[in-house]
């Protein structure tokens, strides 16, 4: 049996430290920007992938990973790769619940409903008063990843995490 | 031509359209007509940013000559860029822009989903993920075209009239040169007369819906793009974005 240099569970349970610089209660595990922990040739190899393709925070990201892995002597080598695509499938139920908690209305089904994008999509439920007689304000948000939402029970605006 | 010079090219070709687009996108910043929309123009611009990097990235690798992302975005010229002549227009209004991102949107939705059946693993990858994005960007657009061709007496006016400006520019998206020829033979590019079908039908609907008439060129279509002849504006759009790393080349973040 050969045996591993690095403890894949420890790892993985260090990098749940890296948050997301913009959405702080949620780390990239519950993204699911973290894709994968391997050993190569003796080296700690981390893959991580972009939610949209411009995404600021990848970078900050990447920092944040080396940072907490140094605090424990640990190199590796971060690998963003774009293929499979980031989709919001990946986020877990946890996130999701960490999300609405924050105040941000979590992905309201799964991408290959496709009914987001014709207009007949499921009702956004708001987050603060859980009302679902919410309204699209605009498809575009505070970041490239969530839509501008208007509760009509409450009257709050509130961002909706987009199903990509 | 090698395979791999008609693979830079086409790539070039990918890359500058996002990075010229996006950089007309981002003059809207802090100036669109209503908060909803300067954030929705912006967020299309950070979209069209990441398509930009991830291509011209690519690009440099298959080029090999060592140029990064960044040295072919801020050290080339405007005869070595080879974005379609459409992105360089000037923003004008909100109409204007907005119909020129939805004649690009239907042209990039259409383009990408030929490249996610691409032979070239890389480019595959980045339509897949690149077309999600771009599926809201049509949506977004074909919407506000909409609202605006059949809106007010004004809305209608200004959108033709960007219309009448605008409609020349679209022939040059499905030109085919030899360099498409070579990469289509492989598997690698798209063809461009499929996607303009598929183009015309969209376009046609949405902006008789919208009612919003085509004009008349009299058979005259802009072209140039292919051989980096531009229009007089992409000097001062790369003027503007180039400045700060050509006055301090040696500078680091």
């Amino acid at each position: 049996m050969i045996s591993l240099k690095y403890d894949i569970p420890f790892i993985h349970s260090l990098l749940k430290e890296v948050k997301d610089p913009e959405i702080p209660v949620l780390n990239i595990a519950d993204l699911g920007v973290l894709r994968d922990i391997s050993e190569e040739n003796g080296e700690l190899v981390i893959t991580i992938t972009p939610t949209y393709t411009g995404c600021p925070a990848m970078d900050t990201i990447e920092a944040d990973i080396k940072s907490v892995l140094n605090t424990h002597n640990i190199e590796a080598k971060i690998i963003t790769s774009i293929t499979p695509a980031w989709t919001t499938d990946w986020m877990s139920e946890e996130g999701k619940r960490k999300l609405e908690n924050y105040g941000i209305a979590p992905p309201a089904e799964k991408t290959s409903d496709k009914s987001f994008l014709s207009g007949n999509s499921k009702p956004v439920r708001c987050p603060l008063c859980k009302s679902e007689d919410s309204v699209l304000l605009s498809q575009f948000g505070s970041t490239a990843c969530k839509a501008l939402y208007k509760c009509r029970n409450c009257q709050e605006t509130f961002d909706y995490f987009k199903c990509i | 031509m090698s395979d791999k010079e008609a693979l830079f090219e086409y790539l070039i070709r990918l890359g500058d359209n996002s990075l010229i687009l996006s950089q007309r996108l981002g003059e809207w910043c802090g100036h669109g007509p209503l908060l909803e929309q300067d954030i929705a123009l912006t967020n299309v611009a950070l979209d069209l940013v990441g398509q930009a990097r991830i291509i011209l990235s690519y690009a440099g690798e298959v080029e090999g000559n060592g140029r990064s992302e960044d040295d072919l975005a801020f050290f080339r010229d405007e005869k070595e860029f080879r974005n379609n002549l459409l992105v360089e227009q000037p923003n004008s209004d909100f109409g204007a822009t907005i119909l020129r991102q939805y004649l690009f949107d239907v042209f990039q939705f259409y383009l990408y989903s030929s490249l996610s059946k691409s032979r070239d693993e890389r480019l595959k990858a980045f339509a897949e993920k690149s077309l999600k994005e771009v599926t809201y960007h049509k949506k977004h657009s074909a919407d506000w075209v909409l609202r605006l061709g059949d809106g007010t007496e004004e809305s209608h006016q200004r959108m033709q009239s960007a219309l009448d400006e605008l409609w020349v520019y679209t022939d040059e998206l499905f030109e085919m040169d030899e360099v498409d020829q070579i990469l289509i033979e492989k598997g690698i590019a798209a063809n461009p007369e499929e996607i303009r079908a598929s183009w015309d039908k969209d376009v046609q609907s949405i902006l008789t819906e919208a009612s919003l008439s085509i004009p008349d060129t009299m058979g005259y279509m802009a072209t140039g793009s292919r051989k980096g002849h531009h229009t007089e504006y992409l000097g001062y759009i790369l003027a503007e974005m180039q400045i700060v790393p050509r006055s301090m080349p040696d500078a680091k973040w």
